[in-house]
Protein backbone atom coordinates (compact mmCIF):
# COMPACT_ATOMS: atom_id res chain seq x y z
CA UNK A 1 0.00 0.00 0.00
CA UNK A 2 2.50 2.19 1.06
CA UNK A 3 4.72 1.67 -2.20
CA UNK A 4 1.52 2.40 -4.21
CA UNK A 5 0.83 5.59 -2.60
CA UNK A 6 4.93 6.69 -2.93
CA UNK A 7 4.68 5.63 -6.82
CA UNK A 8 1.56 7.91 -7.78
CA UNK A 9 2.90 10.95 -6.14
CA UNK A 10 5.59 10.62 -7.94
CA UNK A 11 3.75 10.37 -10.80
CA UNK A 12 1.75 13.17 -9.84
CA UNK A 13 5.07 15.42 -10.16
CA UNK A 14 5.43 15.37 -14.15
CA UNK A 15 1.80 16.44 -14.75
CA UNK A 16 2.41 19.44 -12.02
CA UNK A 17 5.29 20.27 -13.92
CA UNK A 18 3.19 20.67 -17.25
CA UNK A 19 0.52 22.34 -15.76
CA UNK A 20 2.87 25.11 -14.78
CA UNK A 21 5.38 25.01 -18.08
CA UNK A 22 1.96 25.77 -20.38
CA UNK A 23 0.33 28.31 -17.84
CA UNK A 24 3.67 30.15 -17.82
CA UNK A 25 3.89 29.88 -21.48
CA UNK A 26 0.55 30.94 -22.33
CA UNK A 27 0.72 33.95 -20.55
CA UNK A 28 3.86 35.19 -21.32
CA UNK A 29 3.17 34.56 -24.69
CA UNK A 30 0.27 36.53 -24.59
CA UNK A 31 0.12 39.70 -26.51
CA UNK A 32 -0.17 43.29 -24.35
CA UNK A 33 1.40 43.50 -21.07
CA UNK A 34 0.17 44.08 -17.45
CA UNK A 35 0.89 47.66 -17.39
CA UNK A 36 -0.86 48.59 -20.93
CA UNK A 37 -2.86 51.22 -19.68
CA UNK A 38 -5.05 54.04 -21.64
CA UNK A 39 -2.00 56.15 -20.61
CA UNK A 40 1.19 55.66 -22.34
CA UNK A 41 4.07 55.99 -19.77
CA UNK A 42 7.57 57.62 -20.59
CA UNK A 43 9.90 54.72 -21.95
CA UNK A 44 11.88 55.43 -18.84
CA UNK A 45 9.47 54.46 -16.23
CA UNK A 46 7.89 51.40 -18.46
CA UNK A 47 11.89 50.00 -18.08
CA UNK A 48 12.00 50.57 -14.76
CA UNK A 49 8.74 48.96 -14.29
CA UNK A 50 9.61 45.83 -16.19
CA UNK A 51 12.94 45.39 -14.33
CA UNK A 52 11.30 45.59 -10.86
CA UNK A 53 9.36 42.68 -12.04
CA UNK A 54 11.65 41.22 -13.92
CA UNK A 55 9.84 41.20 -17.05
CA UNK A 56 13.02 42.69 -19.03
CA UNK A 57 15.00 39.05 -18.98
CA UNK A 58 14.89 36.67 -21.20
CA UNK A 59 11.97 33.79 -20.77
CA UNK A 60 13.68 31.06 -19.58
CA UNK A 61 15.38 32.73 -16.75
CA UNK A 62 11.93 34.28 -15.85
CA UNK A 63 10.81 30.76 -15.57
CA UNK A 64 13.63 29.85 -13.68
CA UNK A 65 12.74 32.42 -11.12
CA UNK A 66 9.10 31.89 -10.56
CA UNK A 67 9.84 28.10 -10.52
CA UNK A 68 12.28 28.70 -7.95
CA UNK A 69 10.30 30.65 -5.76
CA UNK A 70 7.26 28.57 -6.56
CA UNK A 71 9.04 25.38 -4.83
CA UNK A 72 9.18 27.83 -1.86
CA UNK A 73 5.55 28.26 -2.11
CA UNK A 74 5.76 32.13 -2.92
CA UNK A 75 3.80 33.20 -6.10
CA UNK A 76 5.19 36.64 -6.38
CA UNK A 77 3.72 39.90 -6.23
CA UNK A 78 -0.07 40.67 -8.43
CA UNK A 79 0.67 42.98 -10.75
CA UNK A 80 -2.75 44.67 -10.41
CA UNK A 81 -3.21 45.09 -6.87
CA UNK A 82 0.03 46.74 -6.41
CA UNK A 83 0.36 45.64 -2.31
CA UNK A 84 -0.84 42.27 -2.75
CA UNK A 85 1.27 38.99 -2.98
CA UNK A 86 -0.65 36.43 -4.64
CA UNK A 87 -0.57 33.89 -2.11
CA UNK A 88 -2.17 36.79 0.06
CA UNK A 89 -5.40 37.35 -2.67
CA UNK A 90 -5.74 33.51 -2.88
CA UNK A 91 -5.70 32.88 1.22
CA UNK A 92 -8.46 35.87 1.69
CA UNK A 93 -10.46 33.93 -1.32
CA UNK A 94 -10.07 30.47 -0.22
CA UNK A 95 -12.30 30.31 2.36
CA UNK A 96 -15.59 31.20 0.92
CA UNK A 97 -14.85 28.72 -2.25
CA UNK A 98 -14.15 26.45 0.29
CA UNK A 99 -16.95 26.73 1.97
CA UNK A 100 -19.21 26.51 -1.04
CA UNK A 101 -17.20 23.78 -2.65
CA UNK A 102 -17.40 21.64 0.23
CA UNK A 103 -20.87 21.68 1.55
CA UNK A 104 -21.96 21.59 -2.52
CA UNK A 105 -20.17 18.05 -2.37
CA UNK A 106 -20.84 17.09 0.55
CA UNK A 107 -24.88 18.02 -0.13
CA UNK A 108 -24.48 16.41 -3.66
CA UNK A 109 -22.74 12.93 -2.21
CA UNK A 110 -25.66 12.56 0.85
CA UNK A 111 -28.92 13.58 -1.90
CA UNK A 112 -27.17 11.52 -4.53
CA UNK A 113 -26.67 8.36 -2.97
CA UNK A 114 -29.63 8.15 -1.04
CA UNK A 115 -31.71 8.96 -4.43
CA UNK A 116 -29.64 6.84 -6.45
CA UNK A 117 -29.84 3.61 -3.85
CA UNK A 118 -33.98 4.40 -3.82
CA UNK A 119 -34.52 4.26 -7.32
CA UNK A 120 -31.91 1.33 -7.61
CA UNK A 121 -34.26 -0.50 -5.07
CA UNK A 122 -37.66 0.58 -6.67
CA UNK A 123 -36.25 -0.02 -9.99
CA UNK A 124 -38.67 0.74 -13.12
CA UNK A 125 -41.31 1.93 -11.13
CA UNK A 126 -42.84 5.41 -10.85
CA UNK A 127 -40.24 6.80 -8.86
CA UNK A 128 -37.18 5.11 -10.09
CA UNK A 129 -38.59 6.94 -13.50
CA UNK A 130 -39.00 10.29 -11.91
CA UNK A 131 -35.20 10.26 -10.11
CA UNK A 132 -33.56 9.54 -13.75
CA UNK A 133 -35.74 11.83 -15.42
CA UNK A 134 -34.42 14.58 -12.80
CA UNK A 135 -31.33 13.67 -13.22
CA UNK A 136 -30.94 13.66 -16.96
CA UNK A 137 -32.32 17.35 -16.65
CA UNK A 138 -29.97 17.63 -14.17
CA UNK A 139 -26.91 17.03 -15.79
CA UNK A 140 -28.51 18.80 -19.23
CA UNK A 141 -28.88 22.22 -17.46
CA UNK A 142 -25.88 24.36 -17.00
CA UNK A 143 -24.90 26.04 -13.85
CA UNK A 144 -25.54 29.55 -15.23
CA UNK A 145 -28.80 28.47 -15.81
CA UNK A 146 -29.60 27.28 -12.64
CA UNK A 147 -27.54 29.69 -10.37
CA UNK A 148 -30.07 32.54 -11.94
CA UNK A 149 -33.30 31.07 -12.43
CA UNK A 150 -32.67 30.39 -8.65
CA UNK A 151 -32.31 33.96 -7.73
CA UNK A 152 -35.20 34.93 -10.07
CA UNK A 153 -37.24 32.60 -7.69
CA UNK A 154 -36.01 32.47 -4.88
CA UNK A 155 -35.32 35.92 -4.46
CA UNK A 156 -36.73 38.12 -6.73
CA UNK A 157 -40.25 36.46 -7.00
CA UNK A 158 -40.76 34.87 -3.70
CA UNK A 159 -38.45 36.77 -1.37
CA UNK A 160 -37.44 34.17 0.98
CA UNK A 161 -33.37 34.05 0.67
CA UNK A 162 -30.95 37.35 -0.30
CA UNK A 163 -29.64 37.44 -3.84
CA UNK A 164 -26.47 38.17 -3.13
CA UNK A 165 -23.47 37.50 -0.84
CA UNK A 166 -23.26 41.23 0.63
CA UNK A 167 -27.20 40.88 1.01
CA UNK A 168 -26.95 38.91 4.40
CA UNK A 169 -24.70 38.00 7.02
CA UNK A 170 -26.12 34.85 8.18
CA UNK A 171 -26.06 31.52 6.94
CA UNK A 172 -29.19 32.03 4.50
CA UNK A 173 -26.60 33.87 1.85
CA UNK A 174 -25.13 30.33 1.07
CA UNK A 175 -28.37 28.43 0.67
CA UNK A 176 -29.04 29.55 -2.97
CA UNK A 177 -25.12 29.13 -4.41
CA UNK A 178 -24.65 25.84 -2.46
CA UNK A 179 -28.16 24.52 -4.16
CA UNK A 180 -26.77 25.94 -7.54
CA UNK A 181 -23.35 24.09 -7.37
CA UNK A 182 -24.60 20.94 -6.26
CA UNK A 183 -27.94 20.04 -8.41
CA UNK A 184 -25.47 19.10 -11.48
CA UNK A 185 -23.82 17.06 -9.34
CA UNK A 186 -26.66 15.71 -7.74
CA UNK A 187 -27.74 14.59 -10.64
CA UNK A 188 -24.09 12.73 -11.75
CA UNK A 189 -24.30 11.23 -8.37
CA UNK A 190 -27.88 10.25 -8.27
CA UNK A 191 -27.29 8.36 -12.11
CA UNK A 192 -24.28 6.45 -10.77
CA UNK A 193 -25.10 5.36 -7.42
CA UNK A 194 -28.09 4.37 -9.28
CA UNK A 195 -26.21 2.40 -12.51
CA UNK A 196 -23.67 0.90 -10.13
CA UNK A 197 -25.94 -0.09 -7.14
CA UNK A 198 -28.32 -2.03 -9.36
CA UNK A 199 -25.11 -3.73 -10.72
CA UNK A 200 -24.29 -4.95 -7.44
CA UNK A 201 -27.71 -5.87 -6.08
CA UNK A 202 -27.67 -8.40 -8.74
CA UNK A 203 -24.54 -10.01 -8.04
CA UNK A 204 -24.04 -13.69 -6.21
CA UNK A 205 -22.65 -12.30 -2.73
CA UNK A 206 -25.65 -10.07 -2.46
CA UNK A 207 -28.29 -13.19 -3.18
CA UNK A 208 -26.91 -15.09 -0.55
CA UNK A 209 -26.93 -12.51 1.75
CA UNK A 210 -30.97 -12.71 0.82
CA UNK A 211 -30.88 -16.34 1.23
CA UNK A 212 -29.39 -15.82 4.75
CA UNK A 213 -32.37 -13.92 5.02
CA UNK A 214 -31.18 -10.28 5.90
CA UNK A 215 -33.52 -7.26 5.91
CA UNK A 216 -32.79 -5.07 2.65
CA UNK A 217 -31.54 -2.47 4.84
CA UNK A 218 -28.61 -4.24 6.19
CA UNK A 219 -27.85 -5.19 2.98
CA UNK A 220 -27.10 -2.35 1.32
CA UNK A 221 -25.36 -0.83 4.73
CA UNK A 222 -23.37 -3.96 5.34
CA UNK A 223 -22.54 -5.25 1.43
CA UNK A 224 -23.83 -3.50 -1.06
CA UNK A 225 -22.89 0.62 -0.55
CA UNK A 226 -18.99 -0.44 -0.52
CA UNK A 227 -18.81 -2.17 -3.84
CA UNK A 228 -21.26 0.37 -5.27
CA UNK A 229 -19.32 3.13 -4.43
CA UNK A 230 -16.37 2.96 -6.42
CA UNK A 231 -17.63 5.01 -9.55
CA UNK A 232 -18.66 7.71 -7.42
CA UNK A 233 -15.04 7.76 -5.31
CA UNK A 234 -13.51 7.71 -9.34
CA UNK A 235 -15.92 10.62 -10.32
CA UNK A 236 -14.70 12.87 -7.62
CA UNK A 237 -11.82 14.07 -9.26
CA UNK A 238 -13.78 15.05 -12.42
CA UNK A 239 -16.30 16.64 -9.69
CA UNK A 240 -13.58 18.65 -7.85
CA UNK A 241 -13.02 20.05 -11.70
CA UNK A 242 -16.59 20.84 -12.02
CA UNK A 243 -16.84 22.41 -9.04
CA UNK A 244 -14.09 24.57 -9.37
CA UNK A 245 -15.60 25.66 -12.60
CA UNK A 246 -19.16 25.90 -11.22
CA UNK A 247 -17.62 28.19 -8.54
CA UNK A 248 -16.98 30.66 -11.06
CA UNK A 249 -20.62 31.15 -12.40
CA UNK A 250 -21.82 31.02 -8.86
CA UNK A 251 -19.72 33.28 -7.41
CA UNK A 252 -20.12 35.88 -10.27
CA UNK A 253 -23.88 35.77 -10.01
CA UNK A 254 -24.05 35.95 -6.58
CA UNK A 255 -21.28 37.72 -6.20
CA UNK A 256 -19.48 36.31 -3.68
CA UNK A 257 -15.86 37.27 -3.52
CA UNK A 258 -14.01 34.09 -3.86
CA UNK A 259 -10.86 32.20 -5.99
CA UNK A 260 -13.65 31.83 -9.02
CA UNK A 261 -14.42 35.68 -9.06
CA UNK A 262 -10.81 36.44 -7.96
CA UNK A 263 -9.64 34.54 -11.51
CA UNK A 264 -12.07 36.25 -13.84
CA UNK A 265 -11.17 39.12 -12.79
CA UNK A 266 -7.67 38.81 -13.14
CA UNK A 267 -8.13 37.65 -16.20
CA UNK A 268 -9.99 40.57 -17.28
CA UNK A 269 -6.94 42.67 -15.40
CA UNK A 270 -4.38 41.31 -17.36
CA UNK A 271 -2.93 40.89 -13.62
CA UNK A 272 -0.59 37.44 -14.78
CA UNK A 273 0.63 36.37 -11.84
CA UNK A 274 -2.53 36.33 -9.72
CA UNK A 275 -3.85 34.62 -12.58
CA UNK A 276 -0.71 31.84 -13.17
CA UNK A 277 -0.86 31.56 -9.25
CA UNK A 278 -4.48 30.55 -9.65
CA UNK A 279 -4.51 28.34 -12.39
CA UNK A 280 -1.61 26.22 -10.52
CA UNK A 281 -2.89 26.48 -7.37
CA UNK A 282 -6.30 24.70 -8.84
CA UNK A 283 -4.15 21.76 -11.04
CA UNK A 284 -2.78 21.17 -7.44
CA UNK A 285 -6.10 20.63 -6.25
CA UNK A 286 -7.33 18.48 -8.86
CA UNK A 287 -4.07 16.41 -8.72
CA UNK A 288 -4.36 16.44 -5.02
CA UNK A 289 -7.74 15.01 -5.17
CA UNK A 290 -7.29 12.48 -8.24
CA UNK A 291 -4.20 11.03 -5.99
CA UNK A 292 -6.52 11.15 -3.09
CA UNK A 293 -9.26 9.02 -5.16
CA UNK A 294 -6.82 6.34 -6.00
CA UNK A 295 -5.29 5.57 -2.52
CA UNK A 296 -9.81 5.97 -1.12
CA UNK A 297 -10.22 3.50 -4.36
CA UNK A 298 -7.19 0.92 -3.58
CA UNK A 299 -8.61 1.05 -0.12
CA UNK A 300 -12.12 0.00 -0.98
CA UNK A 301 -11.10 -2.72 -3.65
CA UNK A 302 -8.09 -4.43 -2.62
CA UNK A 303 -7.73 -6.14 -6.36
CA UNK A 304 -6.35 -2.87 -7.27
CA UNK A 305 -3.95 -2.57 -4.72
CA UNK A 306 -2.39 -5.69 -5.52
CA UNK A 307 -2.41 -5.28 -9.42
CA UNK B 1 -16.34 -4.58 -44.14
CA UNK B 2 -16.42 -0.99 -44.61
CA UNK B 3 -19.34 0.63 -43.09
CA UNK B 4 -19.99 4.79 -44.30
CA UNK B 5 -20.77 6.18 -41.07
CA UNK B 6 -24.00 8.11 -42.85
CA UNK B 7 -25.05 3.78 -42.92
CA UNK B 8 -24.12 3.60 -39.79
CA UNK B 9 -25.91 6.05 -38.27
CA UNK B 10 -29.14 5.19 -40.08
CA UNK B 11 -28.53 1.85 -38.96
CA UNK B 12 -28.78 3.38 -35.74
CA UNK B 13 -31.87 5.00 -36.11
CA UNK B 14 -33.65 2.61 -37.53
CA UNK B 15 -32.81 0.51 -34.87
CA UNK B 16 -33.88 2.80 -32.10
CA UNK B 17 -37.79 1.61 -32.47
CA UNK B 18 -38.70 3.17 -29.19
CA UNK B 19 -38.67 6.96 -28.49
CA UNK B 20 -35.39 6.80 -26.47
CA UNK B 21 -33.94 8.59 -29.88
CA UNK B 22 -36.98 9.62 -31.63
CA UNK B 23 -38.01 12.25 -29.68
CA UNK B 24 -34.51 13.96 -28.99
CA UNK B 25 -34.31 13.69 -32.38
CA UNK B 26 -36.82 15.42 -33.31
CA UNK B 27 -36.61 18.28 -31.16
CA UNK B 28 -32.89 18.74 -32.42
CA UNK B 29 -34.45 18.75 -36.11
CA UNK B 30 -36.97 21.65 -35.13
CA UNK B 31 -34.45 23.82 -33.57
CA UNK B 32 -31.87 23.62 -36.03
CA UNK B 33 -34.74 24.57 -38.53
CA UNK B 34 -36.05 27.00 -36.88
CA UNK B 35 -32.37 28.38 -35.93
CA UNK B 36 -31.51 28.30 -39.58
CA UNK B 37 -35.26 29.69 -41.00
CA UNK B 38 -36.78 31.58 -38.01
CA UNK B 39 -34.45 34.92 -38.78
CA UNK B 40 -35.67 34.52 -42.41
CA UNK B 41 -39.45 34.22 -41.46
CA UNK B 42 -39.11 37.24 -38.98
CA UNK B 43 -39.51 40.58 -40.62
CA UNK B 44 -36.93 41.69 -37.87
CA UNK B 45 -33.08 41.49 -37.50
CA UNK B 46 -30.58 40.47 -34.47
CA UNK B 47 -28.76 43.90 -34.69
CA UNK B 48 -31.60 46.74 -35.32
CA UNK B 49 -32.19 48.73 -32.03
CA UNK B 50 -35.61 50.17 -31.16
CA UNK B 51 -35.40 52.38 -28.30
CA UNK B 52 -39.20 53.20 -28.50
CA UNK B 53 -39.74 49.46 -27.79
CA UNK B 54 -37.06 48.46 -25.48
CA UNK B 55 -38.26 45.51 -22.77
CA UNK B 56 -41.48 44.49 -24.52
CA UNK B 57 -42.83 41.34 -23.15
CA UNK B 58 -43.73 38.84 -25.93
CA UNK B 59 -46.26 38.96 -27.93
CA UNK B 60 -48.23 38.48 -31.43
CA UNK B 61 -48.83 41.99 -32.09
CA UNK B 62 -45.92 43.31 -34.56
CA UNK B 63 -44.16 39.93 -34.93
CA UNK B 64 -42.60 40.27 -31.25
CA UNK B 65 -43.20 36.44 -30.39
CA UNK B 66 -40.00 36.58 -27.49
CA UNK B 67 -40.24 40.12 -26.88
CA UNK B 68 -37.45 42.32 -27.28
CA UNK B 69 -34.23 43.09 -25.12
CA UNK B 70 -33.46 46.36 -23.33
CA UNK B 71 -32.11 47.62 -26.62
CA UNK B 72 -35.01 46.98 -28.30
CA UNK B 73 -33.89 44.36 -30.34
CA UNK B 74 -35.86 41.19 -31.57
CA UNK B 75 -35.47 38.81 -28.76
CA UNK B 76 -36.60 36.00 -31.37
CA UNK B 77 -33.72 36.43 -34.00
CA UNK B 78 -31.82 36.57 -31.21
CA UNK B 79 -32.24 33.72 -30.01
CA UNK B 80 -32.43 31.78 -32.96
CA UNK B 81 -30.05 33.45 -34.43
CA UNK B 82 -27.92 33.13 -31.21
CA UNK B 83 -28.48 29.31 -31.21
CA UNK B 84 -27.21 29.29 -34.98
CA UNK B 85 -23.93 30.65 -33.31
CA UNK B 86 -23.96 27.90 -30.00
CA UNK B 87 -24.51 25.09 -32.82
CA UNK B 88 -21.71 26.23 -35.11
CA UNK B 89 -19.35 26.49 -32.67
CA UNK B 90 -20.45 22.91 -30.91
CA UNK B 91 -19.88 21.21 -34.33
CA UNK B 92 -16.77 22.54 -35.72
CA UNK B 93 -15.58 22.56 -32.36
CA UNK B 94 -16.46 18.78 -31.96
CA UNK B 95 -15.45 18.02 -35.35
CA UNK B 96 -11.80 19.49 -34.30
CA UNK B 97 -11.88 17.02 -31.49
CA UNK B 98 -12.54 14.16 -33.11
CA UNK B 99 -9.68 14.61 -35.73
CA UNK B 100 -7.47 15.17 -32.76
CA UNK B 101 -8.98 12.51 -30.52
CA UNK B 102 -8.93 9.32 -33.71
CA UNK B 103 -5.64 10.30 -34.82
CA UNK B 104 -4.21 10.13 -32.10
CA UNK B 105 -5.98 7.23 -30.11
CA UNK B 106 -5.81 5.07 -33.49
CA UNK B 107 -1.99 5.93 -33.93
CA UNK B 108 -2.11 4.87 -29.57
CA UNK B 109 -3.98 1.81 -30.02
CA UNK B 110 -2.22 0.49 -33.19
CA UNK B 111 1.41 1.00 -32.43
CA UNK B 112 1.03 -0.67 -28.74
CA UNK B 113 3.35 -1.47 -26.35
CA UNK B 114 5.76 1.21 -25.00
CA UNK B 115 4.41 3.94 -27.23
CA UNK B 116 0.71 2.84 -26.41
CA UNK B 117 1.46 3.23 -22.87
CA UNK B 118 3.28 6.31 -23.18
CA UNK B 119 0.59 7.99 -25.21
CA UNK B 120 -1.90 7.24 -22.64
CA UNK B 121 0.32 8.20 -19.57
CA UNK B 122 0.13 11.59 -21.49
CA UNK B 123 -3.80 11.70 -22.31
CA UNK B 124 -4.17 11.08 -18.15
CA UNK B 125 -1.66 13.52 -17.09
CA UNK B 126 -3.66 15.90 -19.58
CA UNK B 127 -6.74 14.73 -17.76
CA UNK B 128 -5.41 17.05 -14.15
CA UNK B 129 -5.21 20.07 -16.35
CA UNK B 130 -7.64 22.54 -15.25
CA UNK B 131 -8.75 22.98 -18.76
CA UNK B 132 -11.28 25.64 -18.15
CA UNK B 133 -9.38 27.84 -16.57
CA UNK B 134 -6.56 27.61 -19.00
CA UNK B 135 -9.26 28.23 -21.67
CA UNK B 136 -9.99 31.08 -20.09
CA UNK B 137 -6.89 32.53 -19.79
CA UNK B 138 -6.31 31.98 -24.31
CA UNK B 139 -9.22 33.78 -24.43
CA UNK B 140 -8.63 37.18 -22.54
CA UNK B 141 -4.52 36.49 -23.80
CA UNK B 142 -5.29 36.37 -27.31
CA UNK B 143 -8.40 38.84 -27.57
CA UNK B 144 -11.31 36.82 -28.13
CA UNK B 145 -10.51 35.76 -31.79
CA UNK B 146 -13.94 33.77 -32.95
CA UNK B 147 -11.60 31.08 -34.85
CA UNK B 148 -9.74 30.42 -31.34
CA UNK B 149 -13.10 29.28 -29.47
CA UNK B 150 -13.05 26.51 -31.94
CA UNK B 151 -9.75 25.47 -31.54
CA UNK B 152 -9.73 25.84 -27.76
CA UNK B 153 -13.14 23.82 -27.08
CA UNK B 154 -11.55 21.31 -29.46
CA UNK B 155 -8.28 21.14 -28.00
CA UNK B 156 -9.99 20.44 -24.13
CA UNK B 157 -12.69 17.22 -25.34
CA UNK B 158 -10.44 14.93 -27.41
CA UNK B 159 -9.23 13.14 -24.54
CA UNK B 160 -12.41 11.36 -24.06
CA UNK B 161 -12.62 9.97 -28.01
CA UNK B 162 -8.83 9.31 -27.71
CA UNK B 163 -9.28 7.15 -25.05
CA UNK B 164 -12.40 5.28 -26.62
CA UNK B 165 -10.83 5.39 -30.20
CA UNK B 166 -7.63 3.42 -28.47
CA UNK B 167 -9.43 0.53 -27.21
CA UNK B 168 -11.71 0.35 -30.33
CA UNK B 169 -8.62 0.13 -32.10
CA UNK B 170 -6.86 -2.65 -29.75
CA UNK B 171 -9.90 -4.75 -30.23
CA UNK B 172 -10.11 -3.84 -34.40
CA UNK B 173 -5.91 -4.77 -34.60
CA UNK B 174 -6.48 -8.56 -33.96
CA UNK B 175 -8.66 -8.84 -36.48
CA UNK B 176 -8.19 -10.80 -39.77
CA UNK B 177 -8.21 -7.83 -42.56
CA UNK B 178 -6.06 -6.36 -40.19
CA UNK B 179 -3.27 -9.08 -40.39
CA UNK B 180 -4.37 -9.59 -44.60
CA UNK B 181 -3.42 -5.82 -45.12
CA UNK B 182 -0.09 -6.27 -43.22
CA UNK B 183 0.21 -9.86 -45.17
CA UNK B 184 0.56 -7.97 -48.57
CA UNK B 185 2.85 -4.76 -47.30
CA UNK B 186 0.11 -1.80 -46.67
CA UNK B 187 1.81 0.45 -44.59
CA UNK B 188 1.40 1.16 -41.41
CA UNK B 189 -0.29 4.39 -41.86
CA UNK B 190 -2.39 3.15 -44.79
CA UNK B 191 -3.98 0.80 -42.32
CA UNK B 192 -4.75 2.85 -39.48
CA UNK B 193 -6.50 5.64 -41.80
CA UNK B 194 -7.92 3.11 -44.71
CA UNK B 195 -8.71 0.40 -42.81
CA UNK B 196 -8.68 0.67 -39.01
CA UNK B 197 -10.47 4.11 -38.89
CA UNK B 198 -13.55 3.60 -41.05
CA UNK B 199 -14.21 0.83 -39.04
CA UNK B 200 -14.50 3.13 -35.79
CA UNK B 201 -16.71 5.49 -37.24
CA UNK B 202 -19.79 3.95 -36.27
CA UNK B 203 -18.56 4.45 -32.43
CA UNK B 204 -17.19 7.96 -33.39
CA UNK B 205 -20.47 9.26 -34.63
CA UNK B 206 -22.20 8.31 -31.20
CA UNK B 207 -19.55 9.67 -28.81
CA UNK B 208 -19.55 12.88 -30.85
CA UNK B 209 -23.82 13.34 -30.26
CA UNK B 210 -21.92 13.37 -26.60
CA UNK B 211 -19.43 16.03 -27.00
CA UNK B 212 -21.54 18.60 -28.61
CA UNK B 213 -23.16 19.12 -25.72
CA UNK B 214 -19.97 19.11 -24.01
CA UNK B 215 -18.70 21.99 -26.32
CA UNK B 216 -22.06 23.91 -26.22
CA UNK B 217 -21.36 23.98 -22.51
CA UNK B 218 -17.80 25.75 -23.31
CA UNK B 219 -18.86 27.85 -25.51
CA UNK B 220 -22.13 29.37 -23.62
CA UNK B 221 -19.88 29.34 -20.50
CA UNK B 222 -17.56 31.65 -22.09
CA UNK B 223 -20.36 34.08 -23.34
CA UNK B 224 -21.56 33.99 -20.52
CA UNK B 225 -17.95 35.24 -18.78
CA UNK B 226 -18.73 37.65 -21.54
CA UNK B 227 -15.90 36.03 -23.55
CA UNK B 228 -17.57 34.23 -26.21
CA UNK B 229 -18.79 36.02 -29.20
CA UNK B 230 -18.62 39.85 -29.67
CA UNK B 231 -21.81 42.01 -29.63
CA UNK B 232 -24.04 42.64 -31.90
CA UNK B 233 -23.17 38.80 -32.84
CA UNK B 234 -24.64 36.94 -30.03
CA UNK B 235 -24.93 33.39 -28.46
CA UNK B 236 -27.42 31.30 -25.89
CA UNK B 237 -24.87 31.45 -23.11
CA UNK B 238 -24.44 35.47 -24.32
CA UNK B 239 -28.03 35.93 -24.23
CA UNK B 240 -28.48 34.27 -20.76
CA UNK B 241 -25.84 36.42 -19.62
CA UNK B 242 -28.07 39.83 -20.90
CA UNK B 243 -30.95 37.95 -19.06
CA UNK B 244 -29.40 37.57 -16.55
CA UNK B 245 -28.97 41.64 -16.01
CA UNK B 246 -32.59 42.62 -16.48
CA UNK B 247 -33.96 39.50 -14.89
CA UNK B 248 -36.27 41.55 -12.18
CA UNK B 249 -37.75 44.19 -15.18
CA UNK B 250 -38.03 41.73 -17.54
CA UNK B 251 -37.98 37.84 -16.78
CA UNK B 252 -38.51 36.42 -20.08
CA UNK B 253 -35.26 37.70 -21.29
CA UNK B 254 -33.31 34.75 -19.39
CA UNK B 255 -36.21 32.83 -19.74
CA UNK B 256 -36.41 31.90 -23.01
CA UNK B 257 -32.61 31.36 -24.37
CA UNK B 258 -32.26 29.02 -20.92
CA UNK B 259 -34.98 26.92 -21.71
CA UNK B 260 -33.73 26.69 -25.31
CA UNK B 261 -30.19 25.70 -24.41
CA UNK B 262 -31.65 23.30 -21.77
CA UNK B 263 -33.47 21.95 -24.40
CA UNK B 264 -30.81 21.53 -27.06
CA UNK B 265 -28.29 19.97 -24.09
CA UNK B 266 -31.39 17.54 -23.26
CA UNK B 267 -32.07 16.47 -26.74
CA UNK B 268 -28.43 15.83 -27.54
CA UNK B 269 -27.66 14.13 -24.35
CA UNK B 270 -30.77 11.56 -24.24
CA UNK B 271 -29.65 11.52 -27.95
CA UNK B 272 -26.16 10.64 -27.35
CA UNK B 273 -27.62 8.28 -24.58
CA UNK B 274 -29.88 6.66 -26.91
CA UNK B 275 -27.44 5.89 -29.80
CA UNK B 276 -24.97 4.31 -27.16
CA UNK B 277 -27.29 1.61 -25.76
CA UNK B 278 -28.57 0.97 -29.46
CA UNK B 279 -24.76 0.55 -30.74
CA UNK B 280 -23.53 -1.59 -27.54
CA UNK B 281 -26.92 -3.32 -25.47
CA UNK B 282 -24.08 -4.29 -22.84
CA UNK B 283 -23.57 -0.62 -21.68
CA UNK B 284 -27.52 0.48 -20.98
CA UNK B 285 -28.37 1.08 -17.63
CA UNK B 286 -25.18 2.88 -17.04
Amino acid sequence: MLRFALLRILSAIPTLFLVVVLAFLMVHAAPGGPFDQERVLPPENARNLAAAYHLDEPLPRQFGRYVSRLVRGDLGPSYYYRDHSVSDLIGAALPKSLQLGLLSMALALLVGISAGTTAALKRDTLLDRFVTGFSMTGISVPVFVIAPLLVLVFAVQLRWLPASWSGSAGLDRLLLPVLALSLPQIAYVTRLVRASMIEVLSSDFIRTARAQGLSTMSIIRYHALKPAMLPVVSYLGPATAAVLTGAVVVEIVFGVPGLGQLFVRGALNRDYTLVLGIVIFYAILIILLNLLVDLLYGFLDPRIREA
Amino acid sequence: MKSSPAAVAGEALRLASGGGVRVPAAILLLLVAAALLGPLLSPHDYFTMDLSGRLQPPALEGARLFGTDDLGRDLFVRSMSGARVTLLVAVVASLVSLVIGVTYGALAGYAGGRIDAFMMRMVDALYALPFMFLVILLMVAFERNFLLIFVAIGAINWLDMARIVRGQTLALKQREFVSAAELIGVTPAAIVFRHVVPNLLGVVVVYMTLTIPQAILVESFLSFLGLGVQEPQTSLGALVNDGIAQMERAPWMLLIPATILALVLMSFNFLGDGLRDVLDPRLRER
